[in-house]
């Protein structure tokens, strides 16, 4: 019902520039998205221009234009990829890239194809880049950005893999976002032969101004915040605190498998012993040794596969929840700044018909920022559900294989036991 | 196969019991009463059962009987009993003499044992034995005026016998190095099962968890909460699992330490074949000197030297009547030391002969059984895994439905 009385609403710069309005309101017939466009009297604050989504009439056809699941193969036009880690030795460190691909049939870029070269940095400023300028939508995390040395081998093979995986799915997550995909700084990250140039200019262009981008005005108190947004809140708080403990329990079975694997280590071997010492016994002592060392097998590689491929995600998603909570702390200042302004005008007793226009601007920024956000957490929670289907249902599998792996083991030496020796 | 007592009699130890008495120093205490069951089997030509009989048994009479055997039967392999005291437990099992599954398990280790004894050519004869099953007053009695405790070879003297013999029968030497080392790898391996018991169980316990994070969790979700609830209760049912896993593997433990307790009594036919064997040693030594003696006494020759040969050099010689005397005693010694050393060796041959005879009978036994103990325990391992699988697999379509 939100974006439906906004529709209704006579928009403030509807008379203005009813010509950038249309363009948004028809999809190209090529796209079934429509096209972001800078809206200049969209500004922040301290008067930068802010590449931001249409007002909220235009995310909420985007609602209804959304199809319920992603979008399937035959109406993507935008495929980006992360793989064939490098590693770089420089005088001053040692570093590793990803290549990115890209390819796409969108007007936004020159070219069908790209591929360049980027270090986490790059995805650190591009995901800083994001926040600063789609400060109502959902970033997606990235894998955490320190790692304490020593403890862990940033050159590992399965380190690099962990996070190359958890690379390429923020990619494709801001690729699959109608919104964010269109965004400037990510189009430059994925086509840019120097990204660093194109970095140093924003910065410059940053200093010229004189200060960061800030979205959050900060300092004013909220009075009362919508329902919905209060139980989101509320989900991800008990979402992550119940990721926590998973991500414990999984961890602690992870470690529990190692111990039982060392035992087992041991318990294999002794068999073959024995089976030097005897005559008749020897074969089925000797394959009972090498069944359990089958079975060592297949648990270390369960263990490594539930490090690789289950705690990252658990992760993630554990970082993700934060991400959102501060987008959802950030919407409630939006909300307390208008209510103060709004507050402020009704106490001064005018009799002006109108209402300023930065009052109005602030309710333009609450309406956009709710529907955004509301948007936002629908997608994200149909996401979230098929990431975790994958993920337990991944889980089952790698424990089925486990399983199989020692049965097949266990089956294949029930002939050998029960072999007599006359027979052979 | 000679007619064992198994096939005409059926034996089982049917009950334990906790009782409590006065023992020997007239101080209470608690022990286990094990009720032996005895029936005749007879061909069922009317369609009538024999009656069955019972007494009941405690762990140290059956010890008595097991103490006997083995000092009436040096050539046998006496079968085992089950352990006094538990041993390689890991954290579940209980060390504890009184704890209800110890004494489960040892009510079919002392059924295995009495079956064990009756299905033994030589052993099931045994009248003792017999009265064991069958007679519950005054067996004690009737074992104790066997007089067998004066048989029993001194522990001090089994132990000369064995660093001092000179000619062993290779094959016993060879033997008792075997028991030496399956003594050794078996305790190897019971160790480390067990602690192998102890870290699978933790494996399985901590997956319980989920179920209850699980269902946790699906409380504040929509679509994904019934999923997630019955995945949970899945994981419960698996964390569950692993009690029943692991006490059926205690029964191949059993089976194992059964081993481990025979390579005990394999070494002790070695011990009583080095015994007889230094004993004839010594005693062919002992008619070597005699005979010596006397040919040095008959020739006047001192062939070796002997503080009487010195003696009587220096304080003169014995007269011919005291030599004559002499002489005559060594003489009648010699004879009585030939006979000894002749049915010594009789009594080596026949041991050494029968004792391999058993030896073999238990060489392919332990292969057999053995052998079906490896077979079970595989058949466990593979009943686990397909468990596990369809646990998974149960979860796995619990997630698809989230």
């Amino acid at each position: 019902s939100g974006p439906k009385s906004l529709r209704e609403m006579p928009h403030p710069l509807a008379t203005s520039s009813s010509e950038e309005m249309g363009p948004a309101l028809t999809p190209s017939p090529d796209l079934l998205l429509p096209r972001s466009i800078a809206d200049k009297d969209l500004s922040l604050p301290n008067g930068t221009p802010v590449d931001t989504s249409s007002p909220a009439s235009s995310s909420s056809l985007l609602n209804r234009l959304q199809l319920d699941d992603d979008l399937d193969g035959e109406t993507r036009d935008l495929f980006v990829t992360v793989d064939d880690p490098k590693k770089h030795v420089c005088t001053m460190e040692t570093y590793i890239t990803y290549r990115v691909t890209t390819k796409t049939t969108r007007a936004e870029f020159d070219l069908p194809e790209y591929s360049v070269r980027r270090r986490y940095q790059d995805f650190d400023w591009l995901r800083n880049k994001l926040e600063e300028s789609q400060p109502t939508h959902l970033i997606p995390p990235l894998p955490e950005k320190f790692v304490v040395k020593g403890v862990v081998d940033r050159f590992s093979e399965e380190f690099v893999e962990t996070r190359r995986k958890a690379l390429d799915k923020f990619l494709k997550r801001i690729t699959d976002h109608p919104v964010l995909s269109f965004n400037e700084h990510f189009n430059v990250f994925l086509t840019a032969k120097d990204l660093n140039a194109y970095k140093r200019q924003g910065m410059a262009l940053l200093s010229k101004m004189g200060e960061s981008v800030k979205y959050v005005t900060g300092g004013y108190k909220l009075r009362s915040r919508p329902l919905e947004f209060a139980a989101i809140g509320e989900y991800l708080d008990t979402f992550s605190l119940k990721l926590g403990t998973i991500d414990r329990i999984a961890q602690r079975i992870i470690k529990e498998q190692l111990e039982y694997l060392v035992e087992l280590r041991e318990y294999g071997p002794v068999y073959s012993t024995w089976g030097g010492l005897e005559v008749e016994l020897s074969e089925p002592l000797e394959g009972v040794s090498a069944c359990i060392g089958n079975c060592c097998t297949a648990l270390e590689e369960l263990s490594e596969d539930m490090t690789e491929d289950f705690l990252p995600v658990l992760r993630e998603y554990i970082l993700y929840s934060e991400s959102m909570k501060n987008v959802l702390k950030k919407r409630d200042q939006v909300q307390a700044e208008y209510e103060a302004k709004l507050e402020a005008v009704a106490l001064k007793k005018e009799d002006r018909p109108k209402v300023p226009t930065d009052v109005e601007k602030c309710q333009d920024r609450v309406e956009c920022f709710n529907a955004d956000l509301k948007a936002d957490m629908e997608r994200w929670q149909n996401n979230k559900r098929q990431d975790f289907r994958q993920l337990l249902m991944g889980m089952a599998d790698k424990n089925i294989q486990y399983y199989e792996k020692c049965l097949t083991a266990w089956e294949s030496i029930i002939p050998l036991l029960q072999d007599k020796p006359e027979t052979k | 196969m000679e007619d064992c007592l198994a096939k005409k009699m059926e034996i089982t130890v049917s009950e334990a019991e906790k009782r409590t008495g006065r023992n020997a120093m007239n101080m209470q205490e608690t022990y286990t009463a094990y009720l032996i069951e005895t029936r005749a089997v007879e061909s069922q030509s009317e369609g009538q059962c024999a009656p069955v009989d019972s007494l009941w048994r405690r762990y140290s009479e059956f010890e008595l009987l097991r103490n006997y055997l083995s000092v009436t039967y040096p050539h046998i392999v006496v079968p085992p009993l089950p352990e006094k005291r538990a041993d390689f437990v890991w954290h579940k099992l209980s060390a504890d003499n009184m704890d209800p599954d110890f004494v489960e398990r040892r009510r079919i280790g002392l059924e295995n044992f009495l079956l064990r004894v009756a299905s033994h050519p030589v052993l099931c004869q045994d009248k003792i034995f017999y009265l064991f099953l069958t007679q519950e007053g005054g067996w004690k009695e009737m074992v104790n005026e066997t007089g067998f405790q004066l048989k029993a070879d001194s522990r001090l003297k089994a132990l000369n016998a064995t660093f001092r013999v000179k000619n062993p029968d290779k094959r016993f030497t060879e033997l008792k190095h075997y028991s030496d080392e399956l003594q050794s790898v078996i305790s190897h391996l019971l160790r480390v099962r067990a602690r192998v018991a102890d870290r699978l169980y933790g494996v399985y316990k901590v997956h319980g968890n989920y179920g209850r994070v699980f269902s946790e969790w699906s409380a504040i979700e929509k679509e994904m909460g019934d999923g997630l609830q019955s995945a949970g209760h899945h994981m419960d049912v698996y964390a569950a699992s692993i009690d029943d896993i692991l006490e059926e593997e205690e029964h191949y433990a059993d089976q194992l330490k059964e081993y481990l307790f025979y390579a005990e009594a394999l070494r002790a036919v070695c011990r009583k074949h080095e015994l007889m064997q230094y004993d004839l040693e010594m005693a062919a030594q002992d008619l070597t000197s005699k005979k010596q003696q006397c040919e040095e006494l008959a020739t006047g020759t001192v062939r070796t030297f002997s503080l009487k040969g010195m003696t009587s050099k220096l304080f003169g010689q014995e007269t011919p009547e005291q030599r004559e005397a002499k002489i005559k005693v060594l003489e009648e010694q010699i004879q009585e030391g030939e006979e000894q050393l002749k049915s010594k060796n009789l009594e080596g041959r026949d041991f050494v002969k029968s004792a391999w005879a058993d030896i073999e009978r238990f060489k392919e036994q332990k292969n057999h059984d053995l052998k079906e103990a490896l077979i079970s325990y595989a058949v466990m391992q593979i009943s686990m895994c397909k468990k596990g699988i369809q646990v998974w697999t149960n979860a796995k379509e619990c997630f698809s439905k989230m």
